[in-house]
């Protein structure tokens, strides 16, 4: 017991800095971790403040979650969900990778700065700004889409009503607001690549397309496998303003915009389901984190310095 | 480049007439025609868009009910940006509250991170490996939103005040991992170890030697910070429905279907006959374009920064 005390009086200064920010966490992070119990209870604000409500509230057990899994909303937002991380991770990656390779072969530099410069620009764009830009495109009366198909001698389409469009623009969103912040992580990677590998292949009559294959891709591979399991971790999770903000919270689109996140941020402010939407959440925390640490394990048993932890 | 390079390319390029030294190893002008074509297009295409509300906002609104949204508008209009002057309260009152929590959060964000990441960074620190668990933990396991929710409103009772906005997006591990991977990579045990020789303590080696020298990293997380508190909507989402509390983008989303909002907190009597002929369109246009700008303008600038922060955020120790 002396011993403990007379460590933390000998680290105090470092306590001392880590303090408010423990305490940050505990509040905001660990606070809501126990606060899942609720997914399990019948959540009622009681008078004597959060831990009265959340202890005295009534065990229900499973039946928030059995709640959950009895309507087709479970099924979807978790079809969608996957669905499409899966096509943006994987997308994500081929476009990263591609724009790196290529912008690093390109022959005028001050030219790929410009275009490097130009596409971060939408990664430091919300996502309501990048509805409205969607929105001059696909309003009704005005968009440009409609015009075009008017010009074209088609009738308009109402983009805001029709869901079997929202998947690709989605995923075109998502690819295009985070392909220069991709692209920027493989760059730096390539740029650090020992050049004498290339040379040594150029002597051996390596063509260009050769030297990609063999030496740039086998060396960005440790990182694409780090980063891909890291979103991997994420699969569960979604960019809340893509799915919400940019189809302007339509209704019609919900079978193709209703994501996990969404569906939890409507179940909270519209119905006001405290257990349904706290379970919802738990399911989304653990099942990202059981998947987490299997993508983890694959790698770690494949090739033990890829892993991420 | 090295010698070996250098010397061929003499050899093989120092063909007379040719003035030009060209990288032998370098691809074809060919193929480098058509990437530039491919990636020029898909860079057109991220700032196309911001260029298409710019001119929409100085569309004269009767035309743009006419003809639509175009590019090359055939009457161009100020209107939307007098509107704006005249009975803007709402948006400067909104820009107000966006730069207030722009301001204190970032500045909150750098003490607490800067704090954190070093006392984690370094090694005499008995408790570190705890402490380290303790923060990315969070990036593995979350409560989620709804006990996120009512920690905000029924713990803290922060709903609807300037708080709101600020402490649940104050501190992340993401930011914490690469402020101590910049600690630990750029500031020199010696330096330190000397430092504790000539008796300074370690809060005199954090404040005078450790922050001086790693201003490159306090400049990237306060970038990442203000980015994320501009663009911050989601939080006021949740927690604010004061108008006089709504930040610059949850302002864009309300007046995404209704244009009421904006001039019903103006001083002015507004009267049905200005309602009716409010330039609707092109004022929310307006409003997204002075809502981009300052970021437009000032991100090519910070932009090292940024590819600073991704590629140390993304190296594995």
């Amino acid at each position: 017991m002396q011993g403990i005390l007379k460590k933390l009086i000998k680290n105090r200064a470092f306590l001392l800095l880590v303090l408010p920010g423990a305490a940050w966490f505990i509040i905001f992070a660990y606070l809501p971790m126990f606060g899942t119990i609720i997914a399990f209870k019948d959540f009622r604000i009681h008078p004597g403040g959060f831990f009265e409500s959340v202890l005295k509230s009534e065990w229900v057990g499973f039946k928030n979650f059995e709640f959950l899994f009895s309507t087709d909303d479970a099924y979807i937002i978790t079809r969608n969900t996957i669905l499409y991380n899966v096509g943006l991770i994987m997308l994500g990656l081929v476009l990263a990778v591609t724009l790196a390779i290529i912008m690093n072969e390109l022959l005028n530099k001050r030219l790929a700065k410009f275009y490097q410069t130009a596409m971060f620009m939408p990664y430091f764009l919300s996502w309501v700004i990048i509805s409205y830009f969607v929105f001059s495109f696909l309003n009704v009366e005005k968009g440009v889409f409609n015009q075009l198909l008017v010009f074209f001698g088609e009738d308009p389409v109402s983009w805001y009503s029709e869901t079997k469009f929202w998947p690709y623009f989605l995923i075109f969103l998502g690819l295009w607001k985070n392909a220069g912040y991709g692209s920027v992580v493989y760059l730096a990677a390539i740029a650090g690549i020992d050049r004498s590998y290339y040379e040594a292949a150029m002597i051996d009559g390596a063509t260009k397309w050769n030297q990609i294959r063999f030496i740039t891709l086998p060396m960005l591979k440790p990182l694409m496998i780090i980063l891909t399991v890291l979103a991997l971790g994420g699969i569960f999770r979604s960019d809340f303003g893509l799915f919400y903000q940019v189809p302007r919270d339509s209704g019609a689109l919900y079978p193709v915009t209703n994501v996990i996140d969404t569906f939890v941020y409507r179940g909270l402010t519209i119905m006001g389901d405290t257990g349904m939407s706290t379970a919802t959440g738990l399911y989304q925390s653990v099942v990202g984190l059981i998947l987490v640490l299997l993508a983890n394990y694959a790698v770690r048993k494949i090739e033990k310095d890829y892993a991420v932890f | 480049m090295n010698d070996l390079s250098k010397s061929m390319e003499r050899t093989v390029l120092s063909a007379p007439g040719k003035k030009k030294t060209r990288d032998i190893n370098a691809i074809s002008p060919l193929w480098n025609f058509i990437f530039n074509v491919g990636v020029c297009l898909f860079a057109l295409s991220c700032i196309f868009p911001f260029i298409f509300i710019i001119v929409i906002s100085f569309t004269d609104e009767k035309t743009l009910a006419l003809n639509g949204f175009s590019i090359l508008p055939e009457v161009l209009s100020l209107d939307a940006y007098r509107f704006l002057m005249r009975s803007g309260e709402q948006m400067v009152q909104s820009l107000g509250v966006t730069l207030a929590v722009t301001v204190i959060g970032t500045v909150l964000t750098l003490y607490l991170v800067s704090t954190y990441a070093y006392a984690i960074s370094r090694k005499n620190f008995d408790q570190r490996r705890f402490f380290s668990f303790l923060a990315f933990f969070t990036m593995l396991f979350s409560g989620g939103l709804v006990p996120g929710y009512i920690v905000v409103t029924q713990v803290l009772h922060l709903r609807d005040t300037l708080w709101a906005l600020i402490f649940p997006s104050i501190l992340n591990a993401f930011y914490i991992i690469v402020m101590r991977t910049f600690f630990t990579t750029t500031v020199p045990d010696a330096i330190i170890e000397s430092a504790k020789i000539d008796g300074a303590t370690e809060f005199g080696i954090y404040t005078r030697i450790v922050l001086p020298i790693s201003l490159p990293g306090i400049a990237t997380i306060g970038l990442f910070s203000t980015l994320g508190f501009w663009n911050d909507w989601f939080n006021a989402l949740l927690y604010i429905d004061n108008p006089n509390l709504i930040p610059l983008q949850t302002l864009l989303i309300r007046i995404q279907n209704n244009m009421d909002f904006i001039v019903q907190n103006s001083s002015q009597v507004v009267s049905y006959d200005i309602a009716a002929t409010l330039p609707t369109e092109t004022v929310r246009m307006a409003m997204v374009v002075l809502a981009t700008l300052p970021i437009a303008l000032a991100y090519p600038f910070f932009q090292k920064y940024f590819i600073q922060g991704l590629t140390i955020g993304s190296v594995k120790e």
